[in-house]
């Protein structure tokens, strides 16, 4: 018997290449590894409704369980791989299982950085948030009145915030950077969800740096700033980004670049192995990537499903991301790197506004808070290649559909 | 419990019972129907689980608020009077019965 698509990492792009394999008919056995106890799941409402407590934990299941057998597909959990022999076309497991692959998938992801032990950062009540296991662990502390602090204003920790106050936690939230989501947006973004965040009680505060975490028994009571001032905490989430998983990749001598490089087909530097999701690392409009999405992840996956079915794609996805905190719906379209100029386009209501990013005349991407019409018609806008002006764009008389249409 | 029944072009149809609550995307992908993805989890961000509810039953599936009717615009097979996102449809006993119309996109 030929040997299987082996798919190491049980994610959402693994999901969606299997998804994609078997609708296209495609008869090649596939063995899909986890490191983790379950099938693919959703990570995006891990911070979100999943930490509410609003949402089983079956329904972040992108497939029931038993599909996977429905599939004749076979799923390994609970499973790490150690090695891949790209001699012998086999990965190890750390079980010291040696298993055979046709073509190979790295869908490995990416993990949650972590503060140094020795400044607290493996005290009892220190959290990341990146999987069921992590949400599992910190829920219980998410009781009314207790001290929740934040380390990083990025969309984890804004979204977690968002979640403690929701829950009647005291909230503080420390960014590094002179504003947050520094990394990932514009002045006017970040401006906006402070406010929102300041509104609904967070102590949010910017460009204080973190000295250690302080803790009694192994366990962390509080935090030391740079300043001196202690911050009292019965939890610590630490939300200071992640990076991606390329250890298999750099050991068995794959190029890496801030991720596993992959071209056009989403194919590594060795022609048997395909990578997607938040471990890869790719070239789009003349600058090196690495996207940590659901689009990006169900997007490769898919592409490579078609790849190997014969089909004669490239990936041009357009990037799209979201993120709920209160009752705000952001939802971004493009990427905003290189941008030298950014205009506001009021919303409909207090709450609602977008802010369209542009490199000279070129529309590169949108961040739209409760504001979806900016989000449907300006990804048309977007896909379409056009690039309408800034007083086009800053006027609220002015019909997005319309200008998606013409 | 609600019996969903998603027709497709070639006529083929895919009958599953559905537990009250859930939406009927979550049904329609727990159940392997094409086209059906769900990307976004339910949240009205991608718009990838286009259906045409049949006419006879789209009044009951509920009211389109104003995100998912901005979102319908965004769909791969143009929307129609009875386009709905299936995330927004929740199973209940009144939909017992209920059709619905898989578009398939190319």
């Amino acid at each position: 018997m030929a040997a299987p698509i082996v798919v190491v990492g049980a994610g959402q792009a693994a999901a969606s290449f299997i998804t994609r394999h078997v609708t296209l008919g495609s008869e090649q056995p596939i063995l899909l590894i986890g490191e983790e106890a379950h099938p693919p799941y959703q990570r995006p409402p891990l911070s979100k409704k999943y930490l509410l407590g609003e949402l089983e934990r079956e329904r972040l299941f992108i497939r029931p369980l038993e599909w996977y057998a429905d599939q004749t597909i076979e799923l390994r959990s609970d499973t790490h791989v150690d090695a891949i022999d790209r001699d012998r076309r086999q990965v190890i497991t750390a079980g010291g299982d040696s298993i055979e692959y046709d073509k190979l998938l790295l869908c490995i992801g990416a993990s949650a950085r972590s503060l140094p032990a020795d400044i607290g950062g493996s005290l009892d009540g220190v959290f990341t948030l990146r999987s069921i296991a992590d949400i599992d662990k910190m829920s219980p502390g998410f009781q009314t009145g207790r001290k929740l602090l934040i380390i990083g204003g990025g969309y984890i920790g804004l979204e977690a915030a968002a979640v403690g106050r929701q829950l009647g936690l005291e909230v503080t939230l420390l960014e590094a950077a002179d504003r947050i989501l520094q990394r990932v947006a514009a002045a006017e973004t970040s401006n906006y969800f402070r406010d929102l965040h300041t509104g609904h009680g967070v102590d949010l505060r910017e460009s204080v740096r973190l000295t250690r975490l302080l803790g009694e028994d192994g366990i962390v009571r509080a935090a030391e700033l740079e300043s001196g001032e202690i911050i009292d905490a019965d939890l610590v989430l630490v939300g200071i980004g992640c990076s991606p998983n390329t250890e298999l990749a750099k050991a068995a001598d794959l190029d890496c670049d801030n991720g596993i490089r992959v071209n056009e087909i989403c194919q590594t530097s060795d022609p048997r192995i395909y990578a997607a999701g938040d471990c890869t690392s790719f070239v789009r409009n003349g600058l090196q990537v690495r996207l940590e999405s659901v689009q990006n992840a169900a997007d490769q996956g898919d592409l490579i499903a078609r790849v190997l079915a014969g089909e004669a794609v490239t990936y041009t996805a357009l990037p799209w991301f979201w993120s709920d905190q209160y009752d705000c719906k952001l939802q971004i379209v493009g990427l905003n790197q290189g941008h030298n100029q950014t205009v506001i386009r009021p919303g409909a209501t207090d709450s609602s506004l977008s802010v369209w990013y542009y490199r000279d005349q070129e529309l590169l991407a949108i961040d739209a808070m409760n504001e979806p019409k900016s989000y449907a018609f300006g990804r048309k806008i977007i896909e379409a290649g056009k690039n309408p002006t800034a007083a086009q764009v800053a006027d609220p008389a002015t019909d997005l559909k319309a200008l998606a249409m013409s | 419990m609600a019996n969903i029944t998603w027709k497709m072009e070639d006529g083929s149809e895919i009958i599953a019972e559905v537990k009250d609550g859930l939406n009927l995307m979550e049904a329609a992908t727990a159940n392997n129907v094409p086209h059906i993805e769900g990307e976004c989890g339910g949240c009205l961000s991608c718009a990838t689980c286009h259906v045409f509810v049949d006419p006879e039953w789209f009044a009951k599936t509920g009211e389109i608020d104003d995100i998912e009717d901005t979102m319908l615009e965004m769909t791969d097979v143009e929307r129609e009077d009875n386009s709905r996102l299936s995330c927004q449809i929740v199973a209940s006993s009144a939909l017992d019965g209920l059709i619905l119309h898989v578009p398939e996109p190319e």
